[in-house]
Protein backbone atom coordinates (compact mmCIF):
# COMPACT_ATOMS: atom_id res chain seq x y z
CA UNK A 1 0.00 0.00 0.00
CA UNK A 2 1.38 3.37 -0.96
CA UNK A 3 1.51 6.20 1.54
CA UNK A 4 1.44 9.95 1.06
CA UNK A 5 4.07 12.39 2.17
CA UNK A 6 3.48 14.27 5.40
CA UNK A 7 3.95 17.98 5.95
CA UNK A 8 6.47 18.19 8.79
CA UNK A 9 6.38 21.99 9.04
CA UNK A 10 5.49 25.12 7.11
CA UNK A 11 7.97 27.93 7.61
CA UNK A 12 7.98 31.53 6.40
CA UNK A 13 10.88 33.87 7.00
CA UNK A 14 12.58 36.99 5.86
CA UNK A 15 15.91 36.30 4.14
CA UNK A 16 18.60 38.66 5.31
CA UNK A 17 21.90 38.28 3.49
CA UNK A 18 23.74 40.07 6.34
CA UNK A 19 22.97 37.31 8.87
CA UNK A 20 25.81 35.01 7.87
CA UNK A 21 28.47 37.67 8.31
CA UNK A 22 26.88 39.18 11.45
CA UNK A 23 26.55 35.79 13.14
CA UNK A 24 30.09 34.66 12.39
CA UNK A 25 31.84 37.98 13.10
CA UNK A 26 33.94 38.28 16.26
CA UNK A 27 35.53 41.08 18.26
CA UNK A 28 35.16 44.61 16.92
CA UNK A 29 33.63 43.29 13.70
CA UNK A 30 30.64 41.80 15.54
CA UNK A 31 27.63 44.13 15.34
CA UNK A 32 25.87 44.96 18.63
CA UNK A 33 22.63 43.26 17.53
CA UNK A 34 24.34 39.97 16.55
CA UNK A 35 23.84 38.08 19.81
CA UNK A 36 20.11 38.76 20.00
CA UNK A 37 19.75 37.91 16.31
CA UNK A 38 21.60 34.60 16.72
CA UNK A 39 19.49 33.68 19.76
CA UNK A 40 16.27 34.28 17.82
CA UNK A 41 17.56 32.31 14.84
CA UNK A 42 18.58 29.39 17.05
CA UNK A 43 15.07 29.22 18.52
CA UNK A 44 13.65 29.43 15.00
CA UNK A 45 16.01 26.69 13.82
CA UNK A 46 14.76 24.41 16.59
CA UNK A 47 11.24 24.64 15.13
CA UNK A 48 12.51 22.92 11.98
CA UNK A 49 14.86 20.52 13.73
CA UNK A 50 12.12 19.14 15.98
CA UNK A 51 9.88 18.54 12.94
CA UNK A 52 12.45 15.99 11.67
CA UNK A 53 12.06 16.71 7.97
CA UNK A 54 13.49 14.51 5.22
CA UNK A 55 13.01 16.94 2.31
CA UNK A 56 12.76 20.73 2.01
CA UNK A 57 10.63 22.54 -0.55
CA UNK A 58 12.26 25.97 -0.73
CA UNK A 59 10.36 28.95 -2.12
CA UNK A 60 12.48 31.95 -3.03
CA UNK A 61 13.18 34.44 -5.79
CA UNK A 62 16.21 34.78 -8.01
CA UNK A 63 17.74 38.26 -7.70
CA UNK A 64 18.84 38.64 -11.34
CA UNK A 65 21.41 35.89 -11.09
CA UNK A 66 20.44 33.09 -13.49
CA UNK A 67 17.03 34.42 -14.52
CA UNK A 68 17.20 37.48 -16.73
CA UNK A 69 14.90 39.82 -18.57
CA UNK A 70 15.40 38.13 -21.95
CA UNK A 71 13.66 35.01 -20.66
CA UNK A 72 11.85 35.59 -17.37
CA UNK A 73 9.62 32.91 -15.84
CA UNK A 74 6.94 33.83 -13.30
CA UNK A 75 7.11 30.53 -11.37
CA UNK A 76 9.88 27.99 -11.84
CA UNK A 77 10.63 24.60 -10.26
CA UNK A 78 14.21 23.36 -10.08
CA UNK A 79 14.53 19.68 -11.02
CA UNK A 80 18.10 18.50 -10.79
CA UNK A 81 20.19 16.09 -8.71
CA UNK A 82 22.22 18.98 -7.29
CA UNK A 83 22.00 22.73 -6.91
CA UNK A 84 25.12 24.80 -6.60
CA UNK A 85 24.54 27.94 -4.66
CA UNK A 86 25.44 31.55 -4.16
CA UNK A 87 26.91 33.91 -6.68
CA UNK A 88 29.97 36.08 -7.01
CA UNK A 89 28.14 39.27 -6.10
CA UNK A 90 26.70 37.65 -2.96
CA UNK A 91 30.17 36.51 -1.94
CA UNK A 92 31.47 40.02 -2.68
CA UNK A 93 28.77 42.03 -0.87
CA UNK A 94 27.62 39.66 1.89
CA UNK A 95 30.47 37.18 2.34
CA UNK A 96 28.16 34.25 1.59
CA UNK A 97 29.88 30.88 1.11
CA UNK A 98 29.65 28.65 -1.94
CA UNK A 99 27.40 25.65 -1.30
CA UNK A 100 26.07 22.56 -3.07
CA UNK A 101 22.71 21.12 -2.08
CA UNK A 102 21.18 17.84 -3.18
CA UNK A 103 17.94 17.91 -5.16
CA UNK A 104 14.83 15.71 -4.73
CA UNK A 105 13.94 15.01 -8.35
CA UNK A 106 10.96 12.73 -7.68
CA UNK A 107 9.17 15.46 -5.74
CA UNK A 108 10.18 18.09 -8.31
CA UNK A 109 8.75 15.95 -11.11
CA UNK A 110 5.55 15.44 -9.13
CA UNK A 111 5.15 19.18 -8.47
CA UNK A 112 5.73 19.99 -12.14
CA UNK A 113 3.26 17.41 -13.45
CA UNK A 114 0.62 18.04 -10.84
CA UNK A 115 1.10 21.82 -11.01
CA UNK A 116 0.67 21.88 -14.80
CA UNK A 117 -2.46 19.76 -14.45
CA UNK A 118 -3.81 22.31 -11.96
CA UNK A 119 -3.33 25.10 -14.55
CA UNK A 120 -0.13 26.56 -13.09
CA UNK A 121 2.10 26.83 -16.14
CA UNK A 122 5.29 26.18 -14.22
CA UNK A 123 8.65 26.69 -15.88
CA UNK A 124 11.47 24.35 -14.96
CA UNK A 125 15.22 24.28 -14.80
CA UNK A 126 17.49 21.25 -14.91
CA UNK A 127 20.61 23.26 -14.09
CA UNK A 128 19.87 25.93 -11.52
CA UNK A 129 22.34 27.81 -9.37
CA UNK A 130 20.37 29.09 -6.44
CA UNK A 131 20.88 32.36 -4.60
CA UNK A 132 20.54 33.82 -1.11
CA UNK A 133 16.73 33.77 -1.17
CA UNK A 134 17.12 30.00 -0.68
CA UNK A 135 20.53 29.73 0.97
CA UNK A 136 19.75 32.26 3.72
CA UNK A 137 17.08 29.97 5.20
CA UNK A 138 19.43 27.00 4.77
CA UNK A 139 22.05 28.93 6.76
CA UNK A 140 19.57 29.96 9.45
CA UNK A 141 17.39 26.84 9.66
CA UNK A 142 19.56 23.95 8.51
CA UNK A 143 23.18 25.06 8.45
CA UNK A 144 24.44 21.51 7.98
CA UNK A 145 22.73 21.70 4.55
CA UNK A 146 22.23 17.94 4.57
CA UNK A 147 18.68 17.58 3.22
CA UNK A 148 17.61 17.36 -0.41
CA UNK A 149 15.60 20.30 -1.69
CA UNK A 150 13.15 21.29 -4.36
CA UNK A 151 13.64 24.99 -5.13
CA UNK A 152 10.67 26.98 -6.39
CA UNK A 153 11.39 30.44 -7.72
CA UNK A 154 8.76 33.16 -7.96
CA UNK A 155 9.03 36.48 -9.74
CA UNK A 156 8.64 39.25 -7.16
CA UNK A 157 11.36 41.28 -8.79
CA UNK A 158 10.86 42.03 -12.48
CA UNK A 159 7.47 43.53 -13.34
CA UNK A 160 4.96 42.62 -14.64
CA UNK A 161 4.40 40.27 -11.69
CA UNK A 162 1.56 37.81 -11.12
CA UNK A 163 -1.18 39.05 -8.79
CA UNK A 164 -0.88 38.35 -5.03
CA UNK A 165 -3.96 36.09 -5.17
CA UNK A 166 -2.06 33.94 -7.67
CA UNK A 167 0.80 33.53 -5.19
CA UNK A 168 -1.71 32.51 -2.51
CA UNK A 169 -3.33 30.04 -4.91
CA UNK A 170 0.04 28.54 -5.80
CA UNK A 171 0.81 28.19 -2.10
CA UNK A 172 -2.44 26.31 -1.54
CA UNK A 173 -1.66 24.11 -4.52
CA UNK A 174 1.89 23.38 -3.30
CA UNK A 175 0.44 22.24 0.02
CA UNK A 176 -2.03 19.89 -1.68
CA UNK A 177 0.53 18.62 -4.15
CA UNK A 178 3.07 17.78 -1.47
CA UNK A 179 0.34 15.99 0.48
CA UNK A 180 -0.51 13.94 -2.63
CA UNK A 181 3.10 12.89 -3.28
CA UNK A 182 3.35 9.12 -2.96
CA UNK A 183 6.19 8.89 -0.52
CA UNK A 184 6.88 8.16 3.11
CA UNK A 185 9.02 11.29 3.39
CA UNK A 186 8.40 14.15 5.79
CA UNK A 187 8.43 17.43 3.87
CA UNK A 188 9.00 20.91 5.27
CA UNK A 189 7.83 23.74 3.03
CA UNK A 190 9.95 26.84 3.60
CA UNK A 191 9.55 30.18 1.88
CA UNK A 192 11.26 33.52 2.29
CA UNK A 193 10.40 37.07 1.40
CA UNK A 194 10.53 40.53 2.92
CA UNK A 195 8.50 42.87 5.01
CA UNK A 196 8.75 46.56 4.03
CA UNK A 197 12.03 47.11 2.23
CA UNK A 198 13.67 49.79 0.11
CA UNK A 199 16.65 49.01 -2.11
CA UNK A 200 18.34 51.65 -4.21
CA UNK A 201 15.90 54.42 -3.22
CA UNK A 202 15.76 57.33 -0.77
CA UNK A 203 14.36 55.28 2.12
CA UNK A 204 17.07 52.59 2.19
CA UNK A 205 19.29 51.77 5.17
CA UNK A 206 17.29 53.75 7.72
CA UNK A 207 17.10 53.17 11.48
CA UNK A 208 14.19 50.78 10.93
CA UNK A 209 12.45 49.30 7.93
CA UNK A 210 10.90 51.95 5.68
CA UNK A 211 7.34 51.33 6.95
CA UNK A 212 7.06 49.96 10.53
CA UNK A 213 3.25 50.24 10.40
CA UNK A 214 3.12 47.99 7.34
CA UNK A 215 5.47 45.57 9.11
CA UNK A 216 3.20 45.46 12.18
CA UNK A 217 0.18 44.67 10.04
CA UNK A 218 2.09 42.15 7.95
CA UNK A 219 3.27 40.19 10.99
CA UNK A 220 -0.32 40.11 12.27
CA UNK A 221 -1.69 38.88 8.92
CA UNK A 222 0.88 36.10 8.74
CA UNK A 223 0.77 35.07 12.40
CA UNK A 224 -3.04 34.81 12.37
CA UNK A 225 -3.33 33.34 8.87
CA UNK A 226 -5.53 36.24 7.79
CA UNK A 227 -5.28 35.64 4.07
CA UNK A 228 -8.52 37.41 3.21
CA UNK A 229 -7.64 40.49 5.27
CA UNK A 230 -4.23 40.61 3.67
CA UNK A 231 -5.57 40.20 0.13
CA UNK A 232 -8.11 42.96 0.81
CA UNK A 233 -5.34 45.47 1.56
CA UNK A 234 -2.40 44.32 -0.52
CA UNK A 235 -2.14 44.80 -4.26
CA UNK A 236 0.70 45.08 -6.75
CA UNK A 237 0.17 48.85 -6.67
CA UNK A 238 -0.17 49.21 -2.90
CA UNK A 239 3.15 47.48 -2.25
CA UNK A 240 5.07 50.41 -3.72
CA UNK A 241 4.10 52.57 -0.74
CA UNK A 242 5.88 50.64 2.07
CA UNK A 243 9.15 50.49 0.10
CA UNK A 244 10.26 49.79 -3.45
CA UNK A 245 11.37 46.21 -2.73
CA UNK A 246 8.30 45.30 -0.65
CA UNK A 247 6.94 43.10 -3.43
CA UNK A 248 9.03 40.40 -1.76
CA UNK A 249 6.16 40.30 0.73
CA UNK A 250 4.13 38.37 -1.85
CA UNK A 251 6.25 35.30 -1.12
CA UNK A 252 4.97 35.54 2.47
CA UNK A 253 1.47 35.54 1.00
CA UNK A 254 2.33 32.38 -0.93
CA UNK A 255 3.40 30.80 2.36
CA UNK A 256 0.14 31.91 4.00
CA UNK A 257 -1.55 29.93 1.23
CA UNK A 258 0.57 26.90 2.14
CA UNK A 259 -0.32 27.27 5.83
CA UNK A 260 -4.03 27.82 5.16
CA UNK A 261 -6.73 30.41 5.90
CA UNK A 262 -7.11 31.16 9.58
CA UNK A 263 -4.16 28.99 10.60
CA UNK A 264 -2.32 30.60 13.50
CA UNK A 265 1.42 30.16 13.43
CA UNK A 266 2.88 27.99 16.20
CA UNK A 267 6.05 30.08 16.37
CA UNK A 268 6.14 33.83 15.73
CA UNK A 269 9.14 36.06 16.25
CA UNK A 270 10.53 39.27 14.82
CA UNK A 271 13.56 41.48 15.18
CA UNK A 272 13.63 45.19 14.42
CA UNK A 273 16.90 45.85 12.64
CA UNK A 274 18.20 48.86 10.76
CA UNK A 275 17.06 48.86 7.11
CA UNK A 276 14.43 46.13 7.51
CA UNK A 277 12.52 44.06 10.07
CA UNK A 278 13.16 40.36 10.39
CA UNK A 279 10.21 37.99 10.94
CA UNK A 280 9.98 34.26 11.54
CA UNK A 281 6.93 31.95 11.46
CA UNK A 282 6.44 28.20 11.82
CA UNK A 283 3.24 26.18 11.49
CA UNK A 284 2.79 22.50 12.33
CA UNK A 285 -0.25 21.39 10.30
CA UNK A 286 -0.13 17.91 11.86
CA UNK A 287 0.44 19.00 15.43
CA UNK A 288 3.41 20.27 17.34
CA UNK A 289 6.13 17.60 17.22
CA UNK A 290 6.45 15.77 20.51
CA UNK A 291 3.06 16.89 21.78
CA UNK A 292 0.02 14.63 21.76
CA UNK A 293 -2.72 16.08 19.58
CA UNK A 294 -5.90 16.99 21.47
CA UNK A 295 -8.59 14.32 21.23
CA UNK B 1 13.54 54.82 -23.58
CA UNK B 2 15.53 51.61 -23.29
CA UNK B 3 15.22 50.60 -19.65
CA UNK B 4 15.94 47.04 -20.67
CA UNK B 5 19.32 48.00 -22.07
CA UNK B 6 20.21 50.06 -18.98
CA UNK B 7 19.42 47.02 -16.87
CA UNK B 8 21.41 44.80 -19.22
CA UNK B 9 24.46 47.04 -18.82
CA UNK B 10 24.19 47.04 -15.02
CA UNK B 11 23.61 43.28 -14.92
CA UNK B 12 26.42 42.23 -17.24
CA UNK B 13 28.96 44.59 -15.70
CA UNK B 14 28.06 43.62 -12.13
CA UNK B 15 28.68 39.93 -12.65
CA UNK B 16 32.10 40.36 -14.28
CA UNK B 17 34.74 41.43 -11.72
CA UNK B 18 37.02 42.76 -14.45
CA UNK B 19 34.26 44.90 -15.91
CA UNK B 20 33.32 46.26 -12.48
CA UNK B 21 36.88 47.62 -12.11
CA UNK B 22 36.95 48.89 -15.68
CA UNK B 23 33.66 50.75 -15.26
CA UNK B 24 34.84 52.25 -11.97
CA UNK B 25 38.10 53.53 -13.46
CA UNK B 26 36.97 54.49 -16.98
CA UNK B 27 33.20 54.95 -17.13
CA UNK B 28 33.09 56.77 -20.49
CA UNK B 29 35.35 54.29 -22.21
CA UNK B 30 33.59 51.30 -20.73
CA UNK B 31 30.12 52.55 -21.68
CA UNK B 32 31.22 53.32 -25.25
CA UNK B 33 32.91 49.92 -25.63
CA UNK B 34 29.98 48.07 -24.09
CA UNK B 35 27.40 49.76 -26.29
CA UNK B 36 29.43 49.04 -29.42
CA UNK B 37 30.46 45.47 -28.63
CA UNK B 38 28.17 43.99 -25.99
CA UNK B 39 24.79 45.71 -26.05
CA UNK B 40 23.48 43.51 -28.85
CA UNK B 41 24.80 40.21 -27.55
CA UNK B 42 22.03 37.80 -26.55
CA UNK B 43 23.30 36.32 -23.31
CA UNK B 44 22.25 32.73 -23.97
CA UNK B 45 23.25 32.66 -27.65
CA UNK B 46 26.45 32.39 -29.66
CA UNK B 47 28.14 35.69 -30.60
CA UNK B 48 27.06 35.36 -34.24
CA UNK B 49 23.37 35.48 -33.30
CA UNK B 50 23.32 39.16 -32.47
CA UNK B 51 20.45 41.52 -31.86
CA UNK B 52 20.32 44.37 -34.38
CA UNK B 53 18.46 47.21 -32.69
CA UNK B 54 19.55 47.99 -29.12
CA UNK B 55 21.16 51.31 -28.23
CA UNK B 56 21.11 53.85 -25.40
CA UNK B 57 19.36 57.19 -25.52
CA UNK B 58 21.61 60.19 -24.94
CA UNK B 59 20.26 60.62 -21.40
CA UNK B 60 20.92 57.00 -20.54
CA UNK B 61 24.44 57.06 -21.96
CA UNK B 62 25.23 60.24 -20.04
CA UNK B 63 23.87 58.90 -16.74
CA UNK B 64 25.96 55.74 -17.07
CA UNK B 65 29.05 57.71 -18.10
CA UNK B 66 28.70 60.02 -15.10
CA UNK B 67 28.07 57.19 -12.58
CA UNK B 68 24.87 59.09 -11.84
CA UNK B 69 22.78 56.67 -9.79
CA UNK B 70 20.11 59.29 -9.06
CA UNK B 71 19.39 59.84 -12.76
CA UNK B 72 19.51 56.10 -13.41
CA UNK B 73 16.78 55.72 -10.78
CA UNK B 74 14.74 58.46 -12.43
CA UNK B 75 15.14 56.77 -15.80
CA UNK B 76 13.64 53.57 -14.37
CA UNK B 77 16.77 51.43 -14.18
CA UNK B 78 16.12 48.53 -11.79
CA UNK B 79 17.15 49.92 -8.37
CA UNK B 80 18.52 46.57 -7.17
CA UNK B 81 20.90 46.33 -10.12
CA UNK B 82 22.13 49.90 -9.75
CA UNK B 83 22.61 49.60 -5.99
CA UNK B 84 24.44 46.27 -6.20
CA UNK B 85 26.88 47.46 -8.85
CA UNK B 86 27.50 50.83 -7.22
CA UNK B 87 28.18 49.20 -3.85
CA UNK B 88 30.69 46.96 -5.61
CA UNK B 89 32.43 49.98 -7.11
CA UNK B 90 32.34 52.51 -4.28
CA UNK B 91 31.67 50.93 -0.89
CA UNK B 92 35.41 50.32 -0.55
CA UNK B 93 36.08 54.07 -0.40
CA UNK B 94 33.91 54.55 2.71
CA UNK B 95 33.37 53.26 6.25
CA UNK B 96 30.78 50.57 7.05
CA UNK B 97 27.37 51.45 5.53
CA UNK B 98 28.47 55.06 4.89
CA UNK B 99 28.16 54.63 1.16
CA UNK B 100 24.73 52.99 1.34
CA UNK B 101 23.40 55.81 3.52
CA UNK B 102 24.88 58.54 1.33
CA UNK B 103 23.40 56.82 -1.72
CA UNK B 104 19.95 57.11 -0.14
CA UNK B 105 20.54 60.71 1.01
CA UNK B 106 21.37 61.75 -2.54
CA UNK B 107 17.80 60.75 -3.49
CA UNK B 108 15.94 62.43 -0.61
CA UNK B 109 14.22 64.85 -3.00
CA UNK B 110 12.50 61.95 -4.79
CA UNK B 111 8.95 61.11 -3.73
CA UNK B 112 6.33 58.49 -4.55
CA UNK B 113 5.35 57.37 -7.04
CA UNK B 114 8.82 56.28 -8.12
CA UNK B 115 9.53 55.88 -11.82
CA UNK B 116 8.21 52.74 -13.48
CA UNK B 117 10.83 49.98 -13.69
CA UNK B 118 8.83 47.62 -15.89
CA UNK B 119 10.69 46.54 -19.01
Amino acid sequence: MSSMAEIAAVIASTHHPFYYRASTATGDDRPPFADEWVAKIERFRETLTRAEPDVLVMVGSDHFHQLWLDNMPQFLVGKAPFFDANWHNEEREFGLPRMTLRGQEDLAAHLLRDGLDRDFDLAFSNELRIDHSITCPIITLRPQADLPIVPIYTNIFAPPLPQPRRFVALGRAIREMVESWESDQRVAIIGTGHLSLELGGPRQFGEHGPDPEFDRKAVEWIASGDIEGCLAEVSLDSLHAPGNATHGFIDFMLMMGVAGEGQKADHVDSLDLFHTMEAYFTWYPNGVPGEVAPA
Amino acid sequence: MSRYLLDKFLYTVDRDPGLVERYREDPAGTVAWWEAEMANTILNCTPAERTTWLSFTDDERTALTQHDHVTLFQLGAHPFLTLTLFIAMFERDHGPLEYQKAYGRAMQHLTLPYPDIAT
